[in-house]
């Protein structure tokens, strides 16, 4: 059976199976847009979109049935913040992590896009537990800027850049203020500042199509020009009063715009607060807030803003002078208030571990059963690392669901995905099937059985 | 020649005298204080109570349905099925639908050491100053107002943990046995009885540490070296002492680095240590043999798979995580199946957090390791027998497994009521005794610990 699946996976590598249509039958299906499971539930795909979900559905002529029976079947998870990609090694390993320039000269005009390299394993081994799309973000080195993320697929292929540049991540909390030299204050007229330099730089742009426009078969067509720079001519002058770089502060202006999310970390409710002023302040700017531990104490002025919040799931220490009244009903909390949240990693081995969301997502379930806390409903809590992510970052309604017309990111479990104890047994993305062998499973079999043989281990497959 | 003779005799012994005399006899030996930091642990009062109707994993590979736990005094009195009775005036529970468990035991944490908040000032567990300190002792860091221990308990079901000094020195001195019950200090959380561990660490971290200092050692070949010269002095100082103590005299100068080896080398003080690769653990056994002690376990073993029978033949543990992978280069080849294959091939296994959220989960960590295991074809592998990766087994590699670590009467009563099956994410601790003291009841809030660091912050006493 390991035979098998390594024969498969060498075939999917030589040559990937045509996204054709497919049938999933009988599994116990959750759609990842916040409702239950549903049993005795089929999912059909086509092109790699999804073109049905539900029970009643039929299966079309000539489709590939995969029957689910004793399985559940959902959505793939989207890492809802993450640095998966950019990393195969986290330390001592040097050039094998892109997560930040700490030596570089630029801050906002960086775009990880570059740095994303399918073969790392860490993609391989959340494709393997199931986590098919990722929201990455550059780390912040040397200004409260970061740079422009991308969002990406696992897939074993070497086209896994989604949407390049789609967002500016800013940090505003503790790190931001060390990031502009020690203080909030100093953190918050730097952002002024560079939003400043943005709109002088922002007068001579012309309308533009969209950089960051979402082209349903953008991995096809050739990288676009990482910054927009470009769009302005010579004559677009700076007044001398400017810090930033002219490709720092022309990367903002999408941002300036509204055409490029802008993800904030913060965590303390007073510097919660602070993004909402400065969303009032900027009214054209579309926030997204990421972080938020003490959010539950601002839940209602968050859900009033509408802003969208991509969380930690179960903080709950007061790790940091930011984070003193972290619970892990948090979440919970600022759900009831009418919050759009959902679940990230955020400086939690988002590198590496983003296949723990699921399990995150079910101690947010669990949390229901605990007085005096406040968990998610479990069809809430799968949203939150499916739909959810997608939305808050402007892909909802194109990845994150089992809805016609969404990428057919779909994966069949053992069991229930929020268990730690079930697995992922078949994982599609774009309606192609993926091999789940990595450098652990290999391991696995070459170490399986110890006693010495005829050969050494090296010689084992 | 009769008088001569006895004359001569005379001024024999005289002489003799007269020869001894400024020697006199040996001084007998001091015996120095093994324990000048003794635990002032005191078990709070707990109530004659009676678990029924529960799934009971013992914690030593048995499952119990409708199972009954009994404990008094602090001590489990009696496990077993519904037929067991109960004593007069006991507080029962019932347990229906509900499941019973050993308290967990961390092997590994820096609860204290490395407390929230994470500050500068908080940050006590690696000395780096000398990559041989076997002087310093974790438990003079051990911050008891920690919020971590709090967490561990009431999320967790951890009832014992061993606070463990950093890996970037290669000796990093003693860790510190701990029950779960808060304390104005460490002292009276410190597990009575519990033998000292010594942190001992392989690979990256030290050479790191130092080489980035142009200091011994930069290479793992250094780090053999500066370890091997050590116990070089530790075993000469165990013979000056065992020396002195054998004839008294003049008593060798003291040292702290030496007084912890010496203790190893004795049997009473046990090797915890750090080490993830395959080849290195093999040469720190052979390090064990030339100098003559035992190691007790190795944490982080993310290979300890590639060599489960040397592990199984020289009676050593593997701490180990179910899945982190990858965060350094000595984690590369971790995989998840680690925990399984160990136990599976008769070897020591457990799990460890090495963290203050994961010590919050180590059931699902368990839970996560046995379905791995389960799914590549290791047999036998019930939720039962896994829970041995939570209590028991850490209470063996801590020398404890007399006092807790499983359901056993006689034994401490350090006892979890989960609300559910805790190798479900959906499950919690409902109730949690140490020594039949209930530390935490998630009915009532004023069950619940709240440490001086929370009071008067936003979310004091809040469900965490």
């Amino acid at each position: 059976m390991i035979r098998a699946a390594v024969t498969a996976l060498l075939l999917t590598v030589a040559m990937p199976a045509a996204a054709d249509t497919i049938a999933i039958t009988n599994g116990t299906v959750a759609l990842g847009d916040g409702s239950g499971p549903i049993r005795g539930a089929t999912v059909v795909i086509r092109d790699g979109r999804i073109v049905a979900a539900g029970q009643g559905v039929g299966v079309p002529a000539g489709a590939r049935v995969i029957d689910a029976s004793g399985k559940w079947v959902t959505p793939g998870i989207v890492a809802g913040f993450s640095r998966l990609g950019l990393v195969d090694v986290e330390g001592g390993a040097e050039g094998a992590n892109d997560e930040s320039a700490d030596k570089g000269l630029f801050n906002a005009a960086i775009d990880v896009a570059p740095a994303i390299n399918p073969n790392y394993q860490p993609i391989k081994v959340n494709r393997a537990d199931g986590v098919t799309r990722a929201v990455v973000a550059p780390r912040a080195a040397h200004n409260i800027f970061a740079g422009q993320g991308a969002v990406i697929d696992t897939g074993a292929d070497m086209d896994p850049i989604t949407k390049a540049r789609a967002f500016q991540f800013v940090e505003l909390g503790e790190t931001g203020a060390s990031d502009a030299g020690g203080s909030r204050p100093s953190a918050y007229i730097l952002f002024r500042n560079a939003l400043r330099e943005a709109g002088e730089l922002s007068r001579f742009a012309g309308p533009v199509a969209s950089a960051g426009a979402t082209e349903p078969d953008a991995r096809l067509r050739p990288m676009q020009n990482p910054n927009e720079s470009r769009i302005y001519g010579r004559s677009a002058g700076r007044s001398q009063d400017v810090l930033l770089t002219r490709f720092d502060a022309a990367a903002l202006v999408p941002v300036l715009q509204g055409r490029q999310p802008l993800l904030v970390h913060v965590e303390r409710a007073s510097d919660i607060l602070n993004v909402l002023h400065l969303a009032r302040e900027f009214p054209s700017l579309k926030f997204v807030i990421v972080g938020a531990t003490e959010g539950w104490m601002v839940a209602d002025r968050l859900a009033r803003s509408g802003i969208p919040v991509i969380a930690s799931a179960l903080n709950d220490l007061p790790a940091s002078f930011e984070e003193i009244a972290a619970t892990q009903s948090n979440i919970g909390r600022m759900r009831a208030a009418g919050v759009k949240v959902s679940i990230g990693m955020i400086d939690d081995d988002e590198s590496h571990r983003d296949f723990y969301e699921r399990q995150y997502a079910g101690n947010l379930v669990a949390l229901q059963k605990v007085p005096g806390a406040t968990g998610v409903s479990w069809g809430d809590a799968l949203a939150m690392i499916t739909s959810r992510p997608a939305e808050a970052i402007g892909l909802g309604g194109q990845i994150g669901r089992l809805a016609p017309g969404e990428h057919a990111d779909v994966v069949i479990w053992s069991g229930d995905p929020l268990e730690v104890t079930s697995g992922a047994e078949q994982v599609f993305i774009d309606g192609v099937q993926q091999p789940l062998d990595d450098h652990q499973s290999r391991l696995l079999e070459r170490y399986r059985y110890l006693p010495r043989t005829d050969l050494p281990k090296a010689y084992r497959p | 020649m009769r008088v001569i003779a006895i004359v001569g005799l005379a001024a024999l012994v005289l002489s003799g005298c007269a020869a001894l005399e400024p020697k006199a006899a040996p001084a007998p030996a001091i015996r120095i204080n093994e324990d000048p930091y003794p635990s002032t642990y005191v078990r709070y009062p707990g109530a004659l109570t009676v678990i029924r109707h529960a799934t009971v994993f013992t914690g030593d590979g048995q499952q119990i349905n409708n199972g009954t736990v009994i404990f008094a005094n602090g001590v489990l009195q009696a496990v077993g099925g519904p037929d067991l009775a109960s004593p007069a005036g006991a507080t029962e529970i019932d347990g229906t639908g509900k499941f019973v468990s050993p308290g967990i035991i961390d092997i590994h944490s820096h609860l204290g050491v490395y407390p929230s908040p994470g500050v500068e000032a908080n940050s006590d567990g690696n000395e780096l100053t000398d990559p041989i300190h076997a002087d310093v002792w974790a438990e003079h860091s051990v911050w008891p107002q920690d919020p971590g221990f709090s967490r561990a308990l009431v999320n967790g079901g951890v009832t014992s943990m061993q606070i463990l000094p950093g890996s970037g020195d290669l000796m990093g001195g003693r860790s510190v046995v701990l029950k779960n019950v808060p304390g104005r200090t460490v002292q009276e959380m410190k597990f009575p009885g519990a033998p000292y561990g010594l942190k001992m660490a392989c690979g990256e971290n030290p050479k790191r540490v130092y080489g980035s200092h142009d200091h011994m050692p930069q290479t793992r070949m250094g780090n053999m070296a500066l370890d091997r010269e050590t116990w070089i002095k530790a075993v000469r100082y165990k013979r000056d002492w065992d020396d002195y103590y054998a004839h008294g005299g003049k008593m060798p100068d003291r040292d702290l680095t030496m007084d912890t080896l010496k203790g190893v080398l004795e049997g009473k003080i046990l090797i915890q240590n750090h080490c993830y690769r395959a080849d290195e653990m093999a040469q720190m056994i052979d390090m064990s043999k030339e100098f003559g002690y035992h190691i007790t376990a190795f944490h982080h073993a993310v290979e300890a798979y590639k060599i489960a029978d040397l592990l199984r033949e020289n009676d050593i543990c593997a701490v180990m995580w179910a899945d982190w992978y990858g965060f350094k280069m000595e984690a590369y080849d971790a995989i998840p199946q680690n925990i399984a294959l160990v136990h599976n091939a008769g070897a020591c296994a457990m799990v460890h957090s090495d963290d203050p959220n994961g010590i919050q989960r180590l059931n699902q960590a368990a839970a996560k390791a046995m379905a791995e295991g389960q799914r590549a074809g290791i047999p036998n592998l019930s939720e039962a027998v896994a829970w041995e990766w939570l209590s028991r087994n850490p209470a063996k590699a801590l020398g404890i497994l007399d006092k807790t670590g499983t359901l056993t009467p006689g034994k401490m009563a350090d006892v979890v009521l989960w609300n559910g099956d805790p190798f479900s994410d959906y499950s919690r601790p409902e109730r949690v005794w140490i020594d039949g003291a209930e530390m935490y009841d998630a009915n009532d809030p004023h069950k619940r610990p709240v440490s001086d660091f929370e009071l008067g912050q936003p979310g004091e006493g809040d469900a965490k």
